[in-house]
């Protein structure tokens, strides 16, 4: 299977940001028709390297062969003409604009300025089947699900004849379902000589899909292989820099009795007659594959749609939830699965991210008590381990993970009775997951009751006491006691 | 280095730029002055009162120019009071005149004070030898100096009175562009809001004879007028999702409608001379009541937008809506807050401008949206929401206003003027392209 003609070479890849050292001399070789994973934590450097090999950065040190010959890319173009393919996490889709159209974007072969739109159109057909599906050519992609648009994203890399294809996070919003068949789509480019670098945060694809591993730690190499030479144990020490006794933190603490009672909730036909309860102390599991509805009902929930029907109750009050500022009031707080677009505003700063739910209790006749908002901001940053340049630092600038900190930092400050949080280590790395489980932990043993949706089944699993599984807006079933059930219980229901 | 200039350039672009802008207008601009009137008096005086301290002989010589009357009546306040003073105004056969006569009289003269027009005059050559009767009278004229007229203080106080109306409009367009939108509609409001006062003085306040509660009444109800049509705009673009762009397009329209309708196509001039008060008057250390007012909503605009809920909140729905309400921002009540007053400001340049003219008509504030989208966009705001500062748009509506008068100053016509308006309101969105993109390489 591993041939071992180096398809790719990198070595000793340095560059560095204002501020920032993100790579000091790391080296990647991927063989052709393998498939190595890329791991590391968030700000481990991936990315970066990543960018590098695309061409969107330019090293300041070090070289980068292709089948032997020395490359200096100056831009995307140049990359993808010398067969460097980069599928992002973040899809680069013209949304209004049809599968076709997207594919050739940029690489039209006009002529006399007219677009030759049966050779375009049959030569789509044929990368689509290539990859072993149908898609409707001829609609926006903006209709097509998340999965079919990454269809598209994959037929559009195909397109330039890649000699090898970089794939960021490719699963993250796909179902069960939608992810065995971009594995299988996967092995057959394997076969077809790619080379394929994956990266993943999701221990178990890396061990199902990759011949090899690469870990990156603070900008180095920090260690890889062949893969079945490799435990999890060990994969996660080289990520992390050290041993971590165990995925998911342990709780203590007991459920106690029912704080929110959610009863015969409606909207169209996404959410149906949806009914739990959630108590004292307790993390609920809503889970389900994509599409089940989940996020849907949370955004109910916290009065961000409008409901057709169905009554919520806070220790059996009656709650109004007509807009997110109600259901703020109400003491209900939502992490958006959705951080960049929902979760905050990536052009301003931490701090003004983090007031932003404060405000009310951190100012005085309309006047922002700076000095408060900055003292609880930064007793909050401290206990999540927010890193940044500033408090003025735009939140776009940060990695994922820190992100997801100020999310969680400004809700933290609401002190909201109820917190749902929807995918909240979606993109995250392992450490980061950890300290956020332990986060949660705190919050239930502080009273507090949790709503988690996610798709994760271990983490599920791991962190619930009660699950509560969703399919076509409907819920399917109650698993009681998260701790004794296995991935297969939760998947009966969710696919029943 | 380079980053450290585009960091300055970023806080400071704006500022930088007039600063320069003013300097260059300064240099071409330099001239040789001679002061007039009172300020030509005090020099005089005190030239007069070193040499002459007691019981000056003086005589005042002007030619009927301008400012005449305040030079000889500064001088008669400033000389001593046992100086004896006489005066002649006329051409320069009348100076002549008076010191012959003078001289027949035997009357001895100390002083002739001149103007800077009268002292060039021949017949002071040489006085010695044309009068010897007249004693060794010694000439005193205001010297002249060199100094910019673009840095003269009636200048620059002209250049903030005309601006004073796009300015205080900007101040609504920036809370309206910060939070996202676009408000089209403020140069037909500015109309209209100077239609309805003139209108509502001549018809209910009394016409010429208006009280200053009646013209005050007049004016807030204008105003408020305006900013209820701001409202209903606002209504349609929160409720029902039109455009911004479209709603506040349609109300230009309707809004410079009814001014011509109500103003029957006519200039609306029955108001009391008092009524200037606003638009010309200048109580406050000389400087115009319009700057003044400008300079205070300046200030409060800017603390709302530093320091209070309401203007994190609109910096808030602007950058990111969706999440601005999931996070408890109550968005509409936050938008429709920025149209209202964007209207209400609107109204207020046109009760200014009405003020400053002494009439209310239909043809006020026309293109004005632009010349204040234009102030807005040059002070360093995104026209995409999210970002901007108030004082900012200060140094963009300054900016406009001190190349427009500067290139008056130098006699630039008025359709190349636009045409180098219209560049340099390019030249500063692409100076902040560039800063915010960091040279341009990372677009897309």
């Amino acid at each position: 299977m591993t041939a071992s003609v180096p398809v790719l070479e990198m070595r000793g890849i340095v560059k560095s940001f204002p501020g920032v050292k993100a790579l000091r001399g790391v080296d990647l070789e991927l063989r052709s028709g393998e498939v190595l994973a890329l791991v590391g934590e968030n700000g481990a450097g991936k990315s970066t390297l990543m960018s590098i090999l695309g061409g969107a950065h330019a090293p300041e040190s070090g070289t980068l062969s292709l089948d032997g010959h020395f490359f200096n890319f100056q831009s995307p173009h140049e990359a993808r003409r010398a067969g460097v393919a980069v599928i992002h996490q973040e899809f680069s889709l013209v949304p209004s604009l049809n599968a076709v159209e997207n594919i050739f974007l940029g690489c039209e072969s006009s002529r006399f300025g007219f677009l030759p739109r049966t050779a375009e159109r049959a030569k789509a057909a044929d990368l689509f089947r290539r990859l072993g599906v149908e898609i409707d050519l001829t609609v926006p992609v903006r209709q097509l699900t998340i999965a079919r648009q990454q269809l598209v994203e994959i037929a559009r890399a195909l397109a330039s004849e890649p000699r090898l294809l970089v794939m960021d996070e490719p699963t993250t919003a796909l179902s069960t379902h939608e992810v065995e068949r971009l594995f299988s789509i996967i092995h057959d480019l394997k076969k077809q000589g790619i080379g394929l670098i994956y990266i993943s945060h999701r221990l178990n694809e890396i061990y199902s899909l990759a011949d090899r591993v690469c870990v990156l730690r603070d900008g180095q190499n920090a260690g890889g292989g062949a893969i079945d030479k490799i435990n999890r144990a060990q994969l996660i020490s080289m990520m992390v820099g050290r041993a971590l006794a165990d995925e998911f933190p342990s709780r203590t603490t007991l459920p106690g009795e029912v704080r929110l009672k959610v009863e015969r909730l409606r909207r169209g036909k996404v959410v149906c007659e949806v009914s739990f309860e959630v108590r004292r102390g307790e993390v609920l599991a809503l889970t389900g594959l994509m599409g089940a509805g989940r996020t849907e009902t949370a955004r109910l929930l916290f009065g961000a749609d409008p409901r057709d029907s169905g009554v919520v109750r806070l220790d059996g009050r009656e709650l109004r939830l007509g807009s997110p500022r109600e259901a703020i009031a109400e003491g209900i707080g939502l992490l958006t699965e959705d951080r960049k677009q929902q979760g905050l505003v990536l052009n301003h700063s931490v701090r003004e991210n983090f007031g932003l739910p404060n405000l009310a209790r951190l100012s005085r006749g309309g006047f922002i008590a700076k000095e408060k908002e900055g003292l609880e901001l930064s007793v909050h940053a401290s206990r999540l381990g927010i890193k940044t340049a500033g408090w003025e630092q735009r939140v776009g600038t940060l990695s994922g993970g820190n992100q997801q900190k100020v999310v969680l930092a400004k809700w933290l400050a609401r002190d909201c009775e109820v917190l749902i949080f929807d995918e909240p280590t979606r993109g995250i790395d392992v450490g980061a997951k950890y300290e956020i489980y332990t986060l949660m932990n705190e919050l239930v043993a502080a009273g507090k009751s949790i709503v988690m949706i996610s798709s994760e089944l271990p983490e599920v699993l791991g962190m619930a006491d009660r699950i509560v599984v969703m399919r076509e807006g409907r819920v399917t079933g109650e698993i009681p006691n998260a701790r004794t059930a296995t991935q297969e219980d939760v998947l009966r229901l969710a696919v029943a | 280095m380079k980053l450290n200039f585009f960091d300055f350039s970023g806080r400071h672009g704006m500022a930088l730029v007039l600063l320069l802008l003013c300097l260059f207008f300064s240099g071409v601009t330099l001239t040789e002055q001679s002061p007039s009137g009172d300020a030509a008096a005090r020099q005089v005086a005190t030239s007069v009162r070193r040499q002459f301290p007691e019981k000056p002989q003086v005589l005042v010589v002007t030619s009927g120019q301008p400012g005449d009357l305040e030079f000889f009546d500064g001088l008669v306040r400033d000389l001593p009071a046992t100086a004896k003073i006489t005066r002649v105004d006329g051409e320069p056969s009348e100076a002549r005149a008076a010191l012959i006569n003078r001289a027949k009289g035997g009357d001895k003269l100390d002083v002739i004070a001149a103007t800077s027009v009268t002292a060039a005059w021949l017949v002071f050559g040489d006085l010695k030898t044309d009068f010897p009767g007249l004693g060794n009278p010694r000439l005193f004229a205001p010297k002249s100096y060199r100094w910019p007229n673009f840095l003269k203080p009636a200048n620059l106080l002209n250049i903030a009175n005309q601006i004073a109306v796009i300015a205080i409009v900007a101040i609504g367009m920036t809370l309206v562009i910060i939070a996202g939108g676009i408000d089209l509609s403020v140069g037909s409001l500015i109309a209209l809001s100077a239609v309805l006062v003139a209108r509502f003085i001549r018809d209910y306040a009394g016409g010429t004879g208006a009280s200053g509660l009646g013209m005050l009444l007049a004016a807030i109800a204008a105003i408020v007028l305006c900013g209820g049509l701001g409202a209903f705009t606002g209504w349609m673009i929160i409720g029902f999702g039109v455009p911004p762009f479209i709603g506040t397009l349609a109300l230009m329209l309707v809004g410079s409608g009814l001014a011509y309708l109500l103003a029957s196509g006519q200039s609306i001039y029955q108001i009391p001379e008092s009524f200037v008060w606003l638009g010309r008057g200048a109580d406050l250390w000389g400087l115009p009541n319009a700057v003044v007012l400008m300079g205070v909503l300046y200030g409060l605009a800017h603390v709302l937008m530093s320091r209070m809920t309401l203007g994190r909140y609109l910096y808030a729905v602007g950058g990111n809506r969706e999440a601005a309400r999931l996070a408890g921002v109550p968005v509409r009540r936050v938008l429709l807050f920025a149209y209202v007053a964007c209207a209400l400001l609107a109204g207020l340049g046109g009760v200014i401008m009405a003020s400053q003219l002494k009439s209310g008509s239909a043809t006020y504030g026309s293109m004005y949206e632009l010349y204040v989208i234009a102030a807005v966009v040059v002070g360093g705001t995104s026209l995409s929401g999210g970002e901007g500062r108030m004082f900012g748009t200060l140094t963009g509506a300054l900016t406009i206003a001190v190349i427009q008068n500067g290139m008056n100053l130098t006699n630039v016509e008025s359709y190349t003027q636009k045409v180098i308006l219209g560049l340099v309101i390019l030249g500063s969105v692409l100076l902040d392209r560039i800063r915010t993109q960091g040279g341009g390489n990372k677009v897309g």
